[in-house]
């Protein structure tokens, strides 16, 4: 008893720490800005119009669409990855890490190369208003959330699924007794993340959405850069807080204890899924994610091949994104880790502070703080990795927090027996299990983290280029075949992590 | 995974280093500099001339560079500010840390002539639709045409809230029809495929041949003509005018080197500064080059007309005009 109480408190001064330096870092970026808008037009500034509630509605309506889309597929797909195997199952996994490394511009124009005038699937669906935004949102999202899902199947005790071989229980039956109940754990966390992704949208929804499809990111942004109302950006981006916040309390009312057992580790083998109509429904669904994701990446792979060029800026480029993907994802996975051992609602909103709290208004907020020293590169990178990390924090924890669920469930008797704590738990118990989903976690911050535009956007660079910052650099000069390149170039280097990580994994595994 | 934490303590010390010289800091817009820009070429022509350095601060484009200063005010590290254009000078101006630019401004050639002793231009461009000459046999000679134009040739354009140029075809639109442009907005939003938040996105759509006409510079076509040695993108010509963008550079009036601030300014209307504007920036240079600019240059688009705003009347009715696009194109 004495173990556990140690271990306990052990445990609190740690999460303690780390939901500090997130509500922390979310307060100085908001902050400033309250003090910044009052000092310059009173209480005044924070005001509102009538227009705004078309922009809410809008808001809520694409991203509602956008998360269904992509999160029940989604499941569905994870569900037959999960239980079919086939040649190409590990690339098609693989492959489904890419989309998230790349800028929207990139995707918005391989789509075009597919769905656009034209083109192959030219007229097959209004690529120009809500049809495209959501298309855009959903090759976005749907892979986020296969493997969101997938790497939640590969927790299941692998004996639930022998157990359910043995007693005879039908497709359906596995599906409620074991499935379901690790998957009801990460729903409402996927949905909540997919959600707020596409709330977020800003350059797909204006590219391919126009004018009449204004998102609150893109009143935000206005108020932000062109009106500079900073006053009209706060309120915004406090409509926006309470609504996102609202929604992950209400997901979190949702979600229900874990009831999986906890089992041996074990390979796990899958005894179901093996009949006609089974087989068929899961490989119509795969089928579906593979239409879905790969002729655009097909069109990005043939269209940068070509125009690759590994020139001193491409390198620089890819060092830097490189290496401030590697830090800010260590410091994502840092933050974590103590956070995603808390299933309380108030840590799992914390996790989602960043991507709440629009990532522009928090930049501004730190930029105000950090003015005196802005022209500092150390400054400019420091901030990059830090508003990444934020970022990816709610990506890593939705990995984590089921793969901590299943530990505390099978260890942490046994370590109170031993009176195992702190940095003796974390060797023994906590990282060897858990080497497949720290890994699966990083690498899905590192692309994260190597795609992001949002920090260097809004700080400026001071000689920091970025691979999708050069991008847009390269755009930005006329030259749209070097940014295909580039953006080739950006692909393959999340494929390649994706290999290693999945490599790595599986040579650490306990299996 | 020891080397890229060596190689980003390297980086991070690096801002570290002392400075020995004068330093000149500049803020501009991000694609000024950087590799594909002109500004590295500047920057030697300029230390040439003076015992000093010149450092660039980029920011990611005009509005992004006024934004910096509205937050740092009076305390700006800016020596000179480098990137604005003619319609955020007026707000530039108040917030009252310019300078005067002591340049003679009848050195300036700029359409229309000059007269800012406050803002000094570097650079000029008018607003331009470019068209794919292998979609389009026919293109509008007229604004008026363009708007009335076959819906069914789509056009590209760039969003006014987040984007120069999209505002610099609002204010076009408005010099041109007045009180009556929400309704030609109305019937041009038939042709209008794509409002894109800036100029990069618009234009790769139009490169990648999702559009017949993109917003762009009467300066665009003469890339195509010299970089890639293709007559397929070209400007139409509008009998109407064509919308004007002066690029400008001020000096903060606080700023501990001002001497050599100005010694820039003056350096801003010479051949060192403005030989790497036209095939480097693609604009129009602002003063003499040392050499004539290249034969394509002549084949550009060259406006019967030039339509402007003042910056005072730009800043006073911009955010009405927005609203009332706004409404004419949701409506």
């Amino acid at each position: 008893m004495n173990g556990s109480k140690q271990l306990m408190a052990e445990r609190t001064y740690q999460h303690f720490a780390a939901q500090t330096l997130v509500l922390s870092s979310v307060f100085l970026g908001l902050v400033p800005l309250i003090w910044f808008a009052i000092s310059r037009g009173g209480i005044a500034a924070f005001r509102l119009d009538a227009g705004v509630w078309d922009v809410l509605v809008f808001t809520l309506e694409q991203a509602f669409l956008s998360m269904v889309l992509s999160a029940i597929p989604g499941l569905l797909i994870a569900r037959a990855l999960a239980r079919q195997d086939f040649p190409g199952h590990a690339w098609l996994l693989r492959l489904f890490a890419v989309p998230t490394a790349l800028p929207a511009i990139v995707v918005v124009l391989a789509l075009t190369s597919i769905y656009g005038n034209r083109h192959l699937l030219g007229g097959w669906i209004e690529l120009y208003g809500l049809g495209g935004i959501l298309l855009a949102h959903v090759f976005f999202n749907l892979p986020l959330a296969v493997r969101l899902f997938y790497e939640a199947s590969e927790q299941i005790a692998p004996e639930n699924f022998r157990l359910s071989a043995q007693l005879s229980f039908t497709d359906r039956e596995l599906f409620w007794h074991v499935e379901w109940p690790v998957f009801r754990n990460i729903v409402p966390r996927v949905s909540a993340l997919i959600f707020l992704l596409c709330a977020a949208s800003f350059v797909i929804v204006l590219t391919l959405g126009g004018p009449t499809a204004t998102t609150l990111e893109v009143a935000i942004y206005q108020s932000l850069r062109l009106d500079f109302d900073i006053g009209r950006a706060l309120t915004l981006a406090l409509i926006q807080i309470v609504l996102c916040f609202g929604l992950v309390a209400l997901s979190g009312r949702v979600m229900l204890q874990n009831v999986t057992h906890a089992g041996n580790q074990l390979f796990q083998r899958r005894y179901d899924g093996r009949g006609f109509g089974a087989r068929f429904f899961d490989f119509t669904m795969i089928a579906l994610g593979a239409f879905i994701v790969l002729p655009p990446l097909l069109a990005l792979f043939s269209s940068g091949m070509t125009q690759i060029q590994i020139s001193p800026q491409v390198l620089n480029a890819a060092g830097f994104s490189f290496g401030i993907g590697m830090i800010s994802s260590c410091l994502a996975l840092l933050l974590a880790w103590n956070i995603a051992q808390q299933s309380d609602w108030f840590s799992q909103g914390l996790a989602l502070s960043a991507l709440i709290v629009p990532p522009a208004v928090m930049a501004t907020g730190w930029f105000i703080l950090l003015r005196d020293f802005s022209d500092s590169v150390s400054v400019v990178i420091a901030t990059i990795i830090a508003l990444n990390a934020l970022m990816a924090l709610p990506f890593v924890i939705s990995i984590l927090a089921p793969a901590f669920e299943r530990n505390r469930k099978k260890y942490d008797r046994l370590c109170a027996q031993l009176a195992l704590s702190g940095w003796q738990k974390i060797r023994h118990i906590d990282l060897p299990l858990m080497t497949r989903p720290l890994v699966q976690s990083f690498l899905l911050a590192f692309i994260l983290s190597i795609g992001d535009l949002t920090a260097i956007t809004l700080l400026g660079n001071q000689g920091v280029v970025t691979l999708p910052s050069l991008i847009q650099i390269q755009m930005g000069h006329y030259r749209g075949s070097d940014a295909a390149g580039t953006a080739f170039l950006l692909a393959i280097l999340s494929l390649i992590c994706a290999w290693a990580a999945q490599k790595f994994g599986d040579a650490h595994d306990l299996d | 995974m020891k080397k890229i934490l060596l190689t980003a303590t390297m980086l991070l010390a690096l801002g570290a280093v002392a400075q020995a010289k004068d330093v000149l800091t500049v803020y501009t817009y991000e694609s000024f500099v950087g590799d594909y820009g002109p500004g590295a070429k500047i920057k030697a022509k300029f230390e040439e001339t003076c015992d000093c350095e010149v450092k660039w601060v980029s920011l990611g484009d005009g509005v992004a560079v006024l934004n910096r200063l509205k937050l740092e005010g009076k305390d700006t590290k800016a020596d000179v500010v480098l990137g604005l254009d003619t319609n955020l000078t007026a707000e530039a101006h108040d917030l009252g840390v310019f300078g005067k630019h002591g340049v003679d401004v009848s050195r300036a050639k700029v359409p229309g002539g000059w007269t800012d002793t406050e803002f000094l231009p570097y650079d000029y461009g008018h607003f331009a639709f470019v068209y794919n000459t292998e979609l389009i046999k026919n293109p509008p000679n007229s604004l008026e045409e363009l708007v009335n134009g076959d819906p069914k040739q789509k056009i590209a354009l760039e969003d006014p809230r987040s984007s120069t140029p999209g505002l610099g075809f609002l204010l076009w639109m408005k010099s041109v029809y007045g009180d009556k442009a929400p309704e030609k907005w109305k019937v041009l939003k038939k042709r209008i495929l794509i409002t894109a938040p800036g100029w990069n996105e618009a234009y790769a759509l139009f490169t990648k041949g999702e559009v017949s006409m993109v917003f762009s510079y009467v300066t665009s076509p003469a890339y195509h003509m010299i970089e890639e040695k293709t007559d397929k993108y070209q400007a139409a010509n509008f009998v109407e005018g064509h919308y004007l963008q002066i690029e400008v550079a001020g000096v903060i009036e606080a700023s501990p080197h001002k001497a050599l601030a100005q010694k820039f300014m003056d350096f801003i209307l010479t051949p060192g500064f403005q030989d790497n504007i036209p095939t480097i920036n693609w604009m129009m240079p602002a003063s003499a080059t040392s050499a004539p600019l290249p034969s394509e240059f002549d084949k550009l688009v060259k406006p019967a007309k030039t339509l402007i705003y003042s910056p005072q009347e730009v800043n006073a009715h911009r955010r009405d005009w927005i609203n009332e696009w706004f409404k004419a194109v949701n409506g």
